[in-house]
């Protein structure tokens, strides 16, 4: 076991692939960035299990550096256990844990060879789209919090929300889905070979008869489960809408369904004829899979995630509210579920922990980073005895806190329960295929009660009966349906592989009609985690460089970071002697006996910030008591801003900018956007929700771009919310997509794209209305043999589904590669 | 004719198999999951230092 530390540059980490900026550790000839990555090394290593190394190259994950013990201590308690347990019988123990750090098939072997890292773990099956681990463990040799410490430990944190406590049940509405595919397509395949007789026409002998009637009753008795079970869900669905008083997507499906079915039966039973069950199970089997395909796609990604999916599931209670206790309070650090929280509880809260009620400070400073709530990235000081909004993250050393208000009152709580906010869900369930559905139902429907009302006025009715029947029958919208299900799906699909990822194809519609976009600044325009830097004042010499490199090291504000990873290249200086950080303020240092070096805000320094300090972040440069200059912070926008706002404002989209933040950069960004009073800064999240809502109630289509949990409101509000992240595998805020950053400047071409979809579907629609008249005419003429009518109709639904999918792919290759 | 019907049930019945077959494998959790498996065939079974215990 060799062990130094060098210095150069441009290494990798041999565990997580991270540049290892200025000290490398090397052991057993490899390099690692930091002593976490070394370790969990040694352990892979000692348990022969390096070959984690041989599938993927720097496969490994940095572990979490914000871990403390028994930070999953609450994962003991009994109230947790029941929610997150999915079977137990004392000694063996499932859970199915979301392990957002799962990436490659390094980790997949990693994690299904946990047995060979603690003998307490029974076995481990991980399902990697869905990036969860099912582990089987002993209770006896471990306990749950435990396995999530070792997880954690070689840099698969486990993620435990307070969701998954307060617990509504996963559906596994994926499975029900697939027997009801199974049961129709084996109907569709064996009533089509009972049909195929009587396509080809059977003889008028006693025989023949018998012959028909046995293939007819097999067909009944084969398409009852796909009547009752199969399609029950259109059922469902038709039925909820018309109870709601309009006819959604199912409507037409569910009575084209039943009254194929019906008029089967009476055929079949009058021996008149044997019915259309071929077409009816083959329907219900198309349109099923249709789904499948379209419902499949992301299972990885939540979109309906609201603030219960960021809150920690347990704090650290310091001391109970001795006002209303029946128990002895106790003193002791204990756990306690945030949702059992009461005003009056004293909890502590450590660094980067995010405070999940509203509290009042006891500690005698904190530093709240509220970008998560306010889109503001600097974080806050705060004294002794200040309120705190829930949602801060205390960014330094641990804090204590009372508790004001319960988690379920508290501000960011009320944001959600918003009434604007729950209304707006039913009404928006008018798409394109509604719209026409509406129509082509009403006419349809009209068409054939005017026919039935003609022939029981001329007293035919069981001729009427027959007339309206086979009006529904024929014009039965499925190709339309069809062609709607997998244009979406496919659509879905290249959005996604364009890292684009929406969260169901009503999205792809509302996407198409927007005519106004919406955009937050802070993390969505700019890069989150990169800014630009400049020194302004008198040149730095080599020495001054690495002082700022290592003094902004020591520190954790953001805007230390940012300098010190702009000083990457300088090394370190070690001689550097009493370090102090004024949290907030800035940093002190000595060099040599009493050569005295700041760096921080112009009140740190003693002195009058400049005018402009509105602009921009200042960090000043004290050299020896003698100010030499200031760092210039400006964030960093995302490439190419200006030829994407360019083009939708092109393309007559109204463009505007909400930021929670200060006003800054107002020159570039009224360019960008036009005019500053496109404009909007210091918008609180519920400012923002109520922009969306007037621009909505002027008739405008709002698509929302936003990042964090400050735009959560608008972007549920809008009719588009799409969530920026740079790593989808981040939390992001509920929405209806999610766009990687780096696609950002795709998004007019994205736009585009939904609007072709649109147009693909209608013109398929129009494809399958031609369909209908030709095959109706020749049905009225009586000139359409059965076998050619058998031919056709599988015929026309795959042409449409054919040309859904080569238009759509088409379409995509057509926009995307000229944006490239 | 009773050589038909003969046929016929015999079809049903092997499709019905199938049909169950799928039915069970679904049960099963064979389809919850259509990726992990294709990753876990290229692993290595050097199981020869320590043996999962059950």
């Amino acid at each position: 076991m060799s062990q130094a530390t060098l210095s150069t540059t441009e290494v990798k980490c041999y565990h997580c692939g991270a540049d290892c900026d200025d000290s490398i550790i090397v052991h057993d000839d490899k390099p690692f960035c930091c002593e976490g990555c070394k370790l969990v090394y040694e352990l892979l290593q000692e348990n022969e299990l390096c070959s984690y190394y041989d599938f993927t190259q720097n496969p490994g994950v940095s572990p979490d550096k914000t871990y403390y013990a028994g930070k999953y201590a609450y994962l003991d308690m009994p109230e947790v256990q029941q929610r997150i347990i999915e079977f137990t019988d004392g000694r063996q123990t499932h859970v199915n844990w979301y392990l957002p750090q799962m990436h490659c098939s390094s980790c997949v072997y990693l994690l299904e060879n946990l047995h060979r890292l603690h003998e307490g773990v029974i076995s481990s099956l991980v399902n990697f789209p869905e990036k969860k681990v099912r582990v089987v463990i002993d209770t006896q040799k471990i306990k749950l919090s435990k396995l999530a410490e070792l997880l954690t430990y070689i840099g698969y944190e486990p993620y435990i929300s307070l969701q998954d406590v307060e617990g509504n049940a996963q559906q596994k509405n994926n499975r029900s889905r697939l027997y009801k595919i199974g049961i129709a397509g084996f109907a569709f395949g064996n009533v089509m070979m009972m049909s195929f007789p009587d396509y080809f026409g059977l003889g008028d002998t006693q025989s023949d008869h018998q012959l028909q009637t046995m293939f007819s009753l097999f067909s009944v008795v084969l398409a009852l489960p796909v009547f009752f079970y199969s399609a029950s869900e259109f059922f469902v669905s038709a039925w909820k809408s018309i109870r709601k008083q309009y006819l959604n997507i199912d409507a037409p499906i569910a009575l084209a369904i039943l009254v194929t079915f019906l008029r089967s039966l009476y055929e079949i039973g009058t021996q008149t004829g044997v019915g259309y069950l071929d077409s009816m199970t083959g329907i219900v089997f198309f349109m099923l899979l249709g789904r499948y395909f379209q419902d499949k796609t992301y299972s990885a990604i939540s979109f309906d995630r609201d603030y219960k999916s960021y809150f920690p599931v347990a704090v650290t209670l310091l001391k109970k509210a001795t006002s209303k206790d029946t128990e002895a309070p106790t003193t002791s650090n204990e756990q306690i579920l945030v949702t059992n929280l009461q005003p009056g509880d004293q909890i502590l809260i450590r660094n980067k922990e995010l405070i999940p009620a509203d509290v009042r400070l006891i500690s005698e400073r904190a530093m709240i980073d509220y970008s998560f709530v306010s889109g503001e990235s600097v974080p806050v000081e705060k004294t002794r005895n200040e309120i705190i909004y829930a949602g801060g993250r205390q960014m330094g050393g641990a804090i204590e806190l009372e508790v004001t208000k319960k988690v379920s009152q508290s501000y960011l709580t009320q944001l959600w329960n918003n009434d604007s906010l729950s209304q707006q869900q039913q009404s928006q369930k008018r798409d394109l295929v509604g719209q026409i559905n509406r129509y082509f139902t009403w006419t349809v429907l009209g068409l054939g009660l005017a026919a039935l009302a003609y022939w029981y006025l001329v007293g035919d009715l069981p001729r009427g009966i027959n007339a309206i029947t086979t009006i529904l029958i024929v014009a039965c919208p499925c190709a339309l349906l069809l062609s709607d299900t997998f244009t979406n799906g496919n659509m879905l699909g290249m959005f996604g592989s364009n890292k684009f990822y929406l969260k169901n194809a009503q999205v792809i519609e509302n996407l198409s009609e927007i005519d106004t976009v919406v955009f937050d600044k802070t993390g969505t325009l700019t890069l989150p985690d990169a800014a630009q830097i400049e020194f302004v004042g008198k040149p730095l010499s080599a020495l001054q460089k690495s002082i700022v490199k290592t003094m902004s090291e020591q520190s954790s504000h953001p805007l230390s970071r940012l300098i010190a990873k702009s000083l990457a290249a300088s090394p370190k200086e070690k001689t550097l002697t009493h370090f102090k950080e004024v949290e907030g303020q800035g940093l002190q240092a000595q060099l040599g006996d009493n050569f005295i070096i700041k760096m921080g805000s112009a009140r740190f320094m003693g002195i009058a910030p400049a005018s402009e300090d509105q602009e921009t972040s200042h960090v000043y440069f004290s050299f020896g008591g003698q100010i030499l200059g200031y760092f210039n912070i400006f964030s960093l926008y995302r490439d190419n801003l200006s030829e994407t706002l360019q083009a939708l404002k092109q393309r007559h989209y109204q463009t505007y900018l909400l930021s929670g933040d200060k006003p800054t950069d107002v020159g570039f960004l009224g360019h960008l956007f036009g005019s500053e009073k496109q404009l909007y800064f210091l918008q609180k999240p519920d400012d923002k929700l109520r922009f969306i809502e007037d621009l909505q109630q002027k008739g405008r289509k709002v698509l929302m771009v936003g990042d964090g949990l400050n735009d959560a409101g608008a972007l549920l509000k809008s009719n588009v919310g799409i969530a920026v992240s740079d790593n989808i595998n981040n939390f992001t805020p509920a929405c209806d997509g999610i766009l990687e950053g780096s696609q950002l400047s795709f998004l007019p071409y994205y736009v585009k794209l939904a609007k072709a979809g649109r147009r693909i579907v209608i013109q398929s629609f129009i494809i399958s209305v031609v369909y209908n008249i030709i095959g109706l005419s020749f049905a009225l003429t009586g000139t359409l043999s059965p076998v050619i009518a058998a031919i056709l109709m599988p015929a026309s639904s795959i042409s449409i589904v054919l040309f859904t999918t080569l238009s759509s792919r088409l379409a995509t290759r057509l926009l995307l590669k000229k944006a490239d | 004719m009773s050589a038909l019907i003969l046929l016929l049930s015999l079809s049903l019945l092997v499709a019905g198999a199938f049909l169950v077959a799928f039915i069970w494998s679904v049960k099963r959790g064979q389809f919850d999951d259509d990726y992990t498996p294709s990753i876990r065939i290229l692993f290595e079974d050097k199981e020869n230092s320590s043996s999962p215990q059950s």
